[in-house]
């Protein structure tokens, strides 16, 4: 009972890293229909940040949460000027554009911050560990799951239940009729790859606690993310939720009765299979051609 | 005009000076001089400064070129000063494999000080035995090689092991979970200490390998709760580490009921995780940065002084930093006709020399180093409190878990 209960907790656990790290990926892909590869690079400098703001400013992770989300809103705001604007409908110009963008965040990191693993504080009052039904669980990956469910509520409210939102779906819909209704597509298009960027931003933040902050660390998220979002339905928040928890709890089943090697082999072989018969993934957006 | 005509004569003084210099190089057929001219021996320096392993080389990179510049402060070696010729392999073994090509063959070096991982030294280890140079490997790894172009000066199974298991199996108990990263080194470690708790009556209750950079270890500590191990052997390499021991701490786990034995958690890896994560578990290595020898704080100050305060240093920096001594030492014994990396070979076997970690000495027949294994526990501040101390050196033997095998220096002998 009580390792069938820290099991279920570990898959919402992991899943609730995935989520964190693809909901940014998810929103800009399923919008902009834009292939960010650098992501996962997205993810280090919100970490990096924490650490900065950490060590510069003495200011604990929770209260660096928010500045994050800006700092990192801002850079995606200003990458999205400067490049992806002019690379809208050339799908591969954009995926070598981002993939450089990445390659840049990564040196520019390793020559300001150095390449050593840095160290993030964990929050004080959640470094303790809870009961839940008779099994122990840490307070913070606790956190880290309310947080990301939060947040996730959150961008569903914006898109369903906002003007904004709804904007957003006409264009996804189609761009040349909403732009027609007075719909400025530039302008949300930028808003959309802002906030996907803190989104990423606070991910990196976020796991740093747990895991090790590196200027390389970006590579192994960029592929989850990546993951999650084609298991889930490219236009689909709802996919993305979903296919995050089942990853979650698969993996961390997998893992339990063999290791942790075979469990990401058999659960990639899986994705394989599900996109073989169903390319779209698991959850599709209608949309009308 | 004036200008133009200075920098005339500036050049024509140059050519002069290059061909005076560049001359002799072209009659001399006597192809050693060239390891030696000008008053200058070249040395080649491996360290990845880019990519995944850069993390823990640019540390060895940084004692290896401290090592040289101490040197040729104090006046180079028999009046020759030391070039180091620094290449960046990038942490990809078959750059490793170019690089060292480049060092050997067009930059003529007389030995090459590098690498960190396993695979990179089987990456070099081709041209070296090819050109018949040397190589220097100051990283703990997991024997089972026997080269006559590699100088190891880092420990092997057996030098970590001996003292370590017994101890921990006294102390903590006989049940064992043994978790790794999913390469070579984890395997023989593995091996050896699976030998070792069978001759102690001791239970290995899982083996477990994780893949090489693996971050998610809540289901790795599901099961330690589950399998309640008296010692986690961890032979879990690079960010994985700092992982592993920040999720054990982060679910409440108790490292005086369970800890974590550690080959591979030095200060490095303790300053990314935290003191707190890190403290109460234990590692075996030859050195450590808190080590009481005059030796070492001579080391450590240098080190900080010359790279930073915030600077630590650890158990691959130490031998990276004491085997340019012992190069040092091989090369004072030759003529500077017969420098060459088969004379420095000769001249280094069975030389001693006080390390940082205490005296250590070059095995002639294996060419690996007699070393002072030393038990730490890590405490709260992100140093290591040394509980044991091996009574005496001990002797390197690259081939313990194989006792059919021996390394001798004629090369693998089978018995």
């Amino acid at each position: 009972m009580e390792i069938f209960v820290s099991q279920i907790m570990t898959g919402l656990s992991i899943g609730s890293i995935l989520l964190l790290v693809a909901l940014g990926l998810a929103i800009i892909y399923g919008v902009t229909g834009v292939i960010n590869l650098a992501h996962g690079e997205f993810v280090m400098l919100g970490a990096y940040a924490a650490w900065f703001l950490q060590t510069q400013f003495g200011l604990g992770l929770l209260a660096s949460l928010v500045p994050i989300f800006l700092l990192l809103a801002l850079f995606g705001w200003l990458i999205e000027t400067l490049v992806i604007r002019h690379l809208y409908d050339r799908p591969l110009d954009t995926i070598l554009a981002t993939w450089g963008i990445g390659v840049m965040a990564q040196q520019a990191i390793r020559l300001t911050a150095g390449g050593e693993l840095r160290y993030v504080q964990m929050p004080e009052s959640l470094s303790q560990s809870v009961n839940i039904l008779g099994a122990t669980d840490s307070a913070y990956r606790l956190f880290i799951l309310f947080l990301a469910l939060g947040l996730f509520a959150l961008t569903w409210g914006i898109y369903r239940y906002t003007s904004f939102g709804l904007k957003l779906r006409a264009i996804t819909q189609n761009r040349a009729v909403a732009s027609s209704f007075g719909i400025n597509a530039g302008r949300i298009y930028r808003s959309t790859f802002a906030y996907g960027a803190g989104m990423a931003g606070l991910a990196g933040a976020l796991v740093s606690p747990l895991k090790s902050v590196s200027p390389e660390m970006g590579t192994t998220y960029v592929v989850d993310a990546f993951m999650v979002v084609v298991l889930g339905g490219t236009q689909s928040l709802m996919g993305t939720l979903a296919s995050s928890g089942i990853l979650g709890e698969l993996s961390g089943y997998l893992a339990f009765y063999s290791n942790d090697t075979i469990a990401k082999a058999l659960v990639l072989l899986a994705i394989v299979v599900l996109i073989r018969f169903r390319p779209q993934g698991l959850f599709t957006a209608r949309v009308r051609a | 005009m004036k200008s133009n005509r200075r920098s005339f004569l500036k050049a024509t003084a140059a050519f002069g000076t290059v061909s005076l210099v560049g001359f002799p190089h072209i009659w001399s057929k006597n192809s050693s001089l060239a390891y030696a001219a000008d008053g200058e021996i070249k040395v080649g320096v491996l360290f990845s400064l880019t990519g995944t392993t850069a993390i823990i080389e640019e540390s060895l990179n940084k004692a290896t070129i401290m090592a040289i510049e101490e040197i040729n402060a104090a006046g180079g070696i028999n009046g020759r000063k030391l070039v180091p010729v620094v290449e960046d392999p990038a942490s990809d073994p078959a750059t490793f494999a170019e690089k060292a090509r480049k060092l050997v063959l067009s930059d003529k070096c007389v030995s090459v000080f590098g690498s960190y991982t396993s695979a990179s030294r089987k990456a070099v280890l081709p041209v070296f035995e090819k050109q018949n140079n040397l190589y220097w490997y100051p990283t703990l790894y997991e024997g089972r090689e026997c080269s006559k172009n590699v100088i190891y000066t880092g420990a092997v199974p057996n030098q970590q092991q001996d003292d370590f298991v017994p101890w921990l199996v006294e102390k903590f108990g006989k049940r064992w979970y043994l978790i790794g990263s999913n390469y070579i080194y984890p395997k023989e470690e593995n091996n050896y200490c699976k030998k070792l708790l069978a001759e102690l009556g001791a239970e290995v209750v899982a083996e477990e390998y994780v893949p090489l950079g693996h971050s998610e270890f809540s289901s790795v500590i599901n099961k330690l709760k589950a399998e309640k191990p008296n010692v986690i052997f961890s032979t879990v390499v690079g960010d994985s580490v700092v992982a592993l021991h920040r999720q054990y701490h982060a679910a409440g786990l108790d490292p005086e009921k369970m800890p974590m034995a550690s080959l591979t958690t030095s200060e490095n890896e303790v300053a990314a995780m935290g003191g707190e994560a890190a403290a109460g578990h234990f590692t075996s290595a030859p050195y450590f940065m808190v080590w009481d020898s005059p030796e070492n704080h001579k080391f450590v100050d240098a080190y900080k002084k010359r790279w930073g305060g915030d600077k630590v240093t650890h158990f691959v920096s130490e031998p990276s930093y004491f085997q340019i001594y012992l190069f040092k030492q091989a090369v004072e014994k030759l003529a500077g006709s017969d420098i060459s990396p088969t004379a420095i070979r000769e001249a280094v076997k069975g030389q001693e020399l006080v390390a940082p970690q205490g005296k250590v000495r070059i095995e002639p027949e294996n060419l690996h180093s007699w070393l002072w294994p030393k038990i730490g526990q890590c405490q709260a501040d992100g140093q290591f409190k040394i509980l044991k101390q091996s009574a005496n050196w001990l002797e390197p033997s690259p081939y313990k878990a194989y006792p059919n095998q021996h390394c001798t220096a004629e090369g693998l002998k089978q018995s």
